[in-house]
């Protein structure tokens, strides 16, 4: 679904990613985790040609999107969903105006059809009630709810996640995280996590890779994850107290 | 040795610097006029709205004090030199006419750099930083369709009209000198205002505003989306939108009235 082919990027005469390759398979959520720095939200901005690589390929479905004209390009995201880090909600429009823009700016849709499907997305997210307010008016766990309901309207079939859980609370990031387990178990979504969370990394991927000076360092299972043999990786794990005993319980339901 | 080199490569990048986002600005530019055939949708229609009271109304009343003092002093200065030669009752004129040429779109277009064109630099920076302009191109929605189009047509709409505005309060700005300070009638001033001020003075100066309102649109649009750094840079941005605009605006007023009047 999603192929990067030896991609290498240099940014300010640093290599942040030097020459990777890994796919991303359909219904799969891959959390992309390391350090600050280490090249995760340039990972995810490659996918949707945010970003282009000085070297390397991205191939969405099997096509190339480094080349393609404006047109191509629109049709390739209309088959993502991104939740930005920062919820990246427009300011001067209202909650419905901001989760209804993609299907006013797309569809042939009347107002009603519109509004409706607007309302079932935020019901979904239980935002029921903040259909009038203003992204200002809203807490941070909102907003990203906000921008969880802008980025799912266009029934996308892959959802990127820019860091879904910094700055909130552990009560609405584990809110936040179920809703993503929730994603992919109701609507067949292929996500794609970037975050330095590992618990949350752990509680939500069926598989996790961890990047570290421009390299794949580890791409495995949470179980295989939690013990690798790699000394990056463990003292990423020490370093949030997440030890080898035992089996990773993650308290949410992945079937 | 090493300095001369070192200076001539740092001009060098920054002249191609220069033609570059020259270069990007007048694309984009060029692609909202494309999407100027979106103008009538109603989502359009709504933001063009919108932009207009922005530009227009909100900035209404410091153009007023502007214009009405800019008349005041040209009337004055004018006035006071003219009474030497026993010439008062031209100041209708020499008003009328540096305001309808010059003044009027020139002072119009700075006080519109200064409020709108920093604040629309100022609201695009903070979109690029906080990421929503990524999201647009996400949902795939052209930020050149979406955001520069209807500040560009606002501007262009508004602009004249603010610019007529200018020009009628500057003229009564400089009635009210004549009359009171310098003795010339209500009357005298405005039939000579009238005889010396041509249908050609007044194109010409809607054609300023018009390049003006283009002017103030691209490079504020532009210098927003140029935005780095943060909080930081959009206060850059902010900034050399104002400082640009500004020298545009000079250089071409010059350019038009060499073009028109030489």
């Amino acid at each position: 679904m999603i192929r990067f082919e030896n991609i290498t990027k240099v940014l300010g005469g640093k290599t942040v990613l030097d020459e990777i390759s890994f796919e991303v398979g359909e219904g799969e959520t891959v959390v992309i985790v390391g350090l600050s720095g280490a090249g995760k939200s340039v990972t995810l901005k490659h996918m949707i040609r945010l970003m282009q690589p000085d070297a390397g390929k991205v191939l969405i479905d099997g096509e190339a999107i480094g080349d393609l004209g404006r047109t191509a390009l629109q049709a390739v995201r209309t088959k993502f969903g991104v939740l930005f880090q920062s919820a990246a909600l427009l300011q001067w429009m209202s909650v419905e105006d901001n989760v209804a823009l993609p299907l006013r700016e797309h569809t042939k849709m009347d107002d009603g059809k519109i509004e409706q499907l607007v309302a079932e997305k935020l019901r979904l997210l239980n935002l029921s009630d903040t259909g009038d307010k203003f992204p200002a008016d809203l807490s941070g766990g909102m907003r990203k709810r906000v921008g969880l309901a802008r980025a799912i309207i266009m029934n996308p079939k892959i959802m990127l996640y820019d860091e879904p859980t910094s700055g909130l609370d552990p009560v609405t990031s584990r809110h936040i995280d179920n809703l993503i387990v929730d994603m992919r178990k109701e609507l067949g979504i292929t996500s794609v996590v970037v975050t330095h969370d590992l618990h949350s990394a752990l509680s939500i991927g069926s598989r996790i890779m961890m990047l570290h000076q421009g390299q794949i360092v580890e791409n495995a299972t949470p179980e295989e994850f939690i013990h690798s043999k790699n000394g990056t990786v463990q003292a990423f794990l020490e370093s949030q107290y997440i030890t080898k005993k035992g089996k990773w319980e993650t308290g949410l339901n992945h079937e | 040795m090493r300095y001369p080199a070192h200076s001539a490569r740092h001009f060098g990048s920054q002249v191609l610097q220069l033609m570059h986002d020259t270069g990007h600005a007048m694309y984009m530019l060029l692609e909202a006029v494309c999407f100027t055939r979106y103008v009538f949708t109603q989502r359009s229609r709504h933001e063009i709205a919108t932009q207009m009271f922005t530009t227009g109304i909100k900035s209404l009343a410091v153009i007023t004090v502007v214009a009405l003092f800019t008349g005041m002093i040209l009337a004055l200065q004018t006035g006071l030199e003219l009474r030497r030669y026993g010439q008062e009752v031209y100041i209708g004129s020499a008003v009328a006419v540096s305001m309808i040429r010059e003044m009027g779109p020139f002072m119009t277009g700075l006080i519109i750099a200064a409020s709108v064109g920093s604040a629309i630099a100022a609201q695009i920076g903070t979109m690029v930083v906080s990421e929503e302009i990524a999201a647009l191109e996400v949902m795939s929605i052209n930020p050149n369709r979406f955001l520069v189009m209807p500040r560009l047509v606002a501007l262009v709409v508004m602009m004249p009209i603010l610019a007529v505005y200018t020009n009628i309060l500057g003229v009564l700005g400089g009635a009210v000198v004549g009359t009171t300070q310098l003795g010339v009638s209500v009357q005298a001033y405005m039939d000579n205002a009238m005889q010396f001020a041509t249908n050609k003075d007044l194109y010409v100066g809607l054609f300023k505003a018009v390049v003006f309102g283009i002017v103030i649109a691209t490079v504020s649009c532009h210098q927003g989306f140029m935005t780095s750094e943060g909080a930081v840079g959009v206060g850059k941005a902010t900034r050399r939108a104002v400082i640009i605009s500004f020298l545009v605006i000079l250089v071409l007023g010059y350019m038009i009235t060499r073009l028109f009047y030489i």
